[in-house]
């Protein structure tokens, strides 16, 4: 299945445990203290968001923490510009369509 | 120059457009509201927009297709849900076939298109949204004109600690 930012950021829960992640970084325990849902659903959600790379696992002694990957959130930015840059191609052929009118 | 601006709403699951045009009211909506003028500027190059037809009344349909360079035909129809001549409309807008049959793979979204008139200027307030976060995500995953609705809000200021 194909992994992307965006994959990351559609579901709330994956949004919830970025913005904690952003703050500092965290082992799954300490993670799934913050929600209601079961460990392995939040297991489950770590899983995606470390599939698509926003955030990278690393062993500190016994613990593992997960930490926050700020690079690759910015790939939003870049397909936003594309996408405001979609919509500017389209009006500039609106200008031409009304200077005809 | 007149510049195109974006602004998200993501916890909203919205998208905003805003641009301004060097033209009076009545010209602007013509152009959005005319099948023939439509084809002209819908589609970003180098795609082509063609309108098989367009009733510009709320319960009215625009069913169009967006050609590729290669041939490729995406049809799409377009509810139209209100009209308020030369103020605003809104739009359920679906992937379909060419006879105006909704595919269900794909979830709708939904366009708010509000015009100011100055003058010689007019302003175009164009408003996305869509029902849910998988929504979105599906039409994002398409790649074509569908990603206009990411949750930025919380991204962005999570950004801003960077």
């Amino acid at each position: 299945m194909r992994r992307d930012i965006f994959q990351a950021v559609a579901d709330p829960t994956r949004r919830a445990i970025l913005m904690l992640l952003a703050l500092q970084a965290m082992t799954p325990n300490a993670l799934a203290e913050h929600f209601n849902s079961s460990r392995q659903a939040v297991s489950k959600h770590i899983k995606i968001l470390t599939e698509c790379e926003v955030i990278k696992q690393q062993q500190t002694g016994r613990e593992i923490y997960y930490h926050f990957n700020p690079q690759k959130m910015k790939e939003i930015d870049v397909w936003l510009e594309n996408f405001r840059k979609m919509w500017d191609d389209r009006f500039t052929q609106l200008d031409d369509v009304l200077k005809d009118l | 120059m007149n510049n195109t601006v974006i602004t998200k709403d993501l916890a909203n699951r919205k998208l905003n457009v805003t641009r301004q045009f060097n033209a009076p009211l009545e010209k602007v909506w013509k152009a959005w509201t005319d099948k023939d003028l439509l084809d002209k500027w819908w589609a970003p190059k180098p795609w082509k927009a063609e309108t098989k037809t367009l009733d510009f009344t709320a319960g009215g349909l625009w069913l169009y297709a967006m050609q590729g360079p290669d041939g490729t035909k995406m049809w799409s129809r377009v509810d139209i849900k209100t009209v308020v001549p030369q103020s605003s409309f809104s739009t359920a807008c679906a992937f379909s076939d060419e006879d105006g049959t909704i595919d269900q793979n794909f979830p709708k979204m939904y366009w708010d298109v509000k015009f100011e008139g100055l003058g010689q200027i007019t302003k175009v307030y164009v408003e996305l949204s869509f029902d849910t976060d998988a929504a979105m995500q599906k039409i994002i995953e398409m790649g074509f004109e569908g990603g206009f609705t990411m949750d930025l809000n919380n991204l962005e200021e999570l950004l801003e600690t960077y």
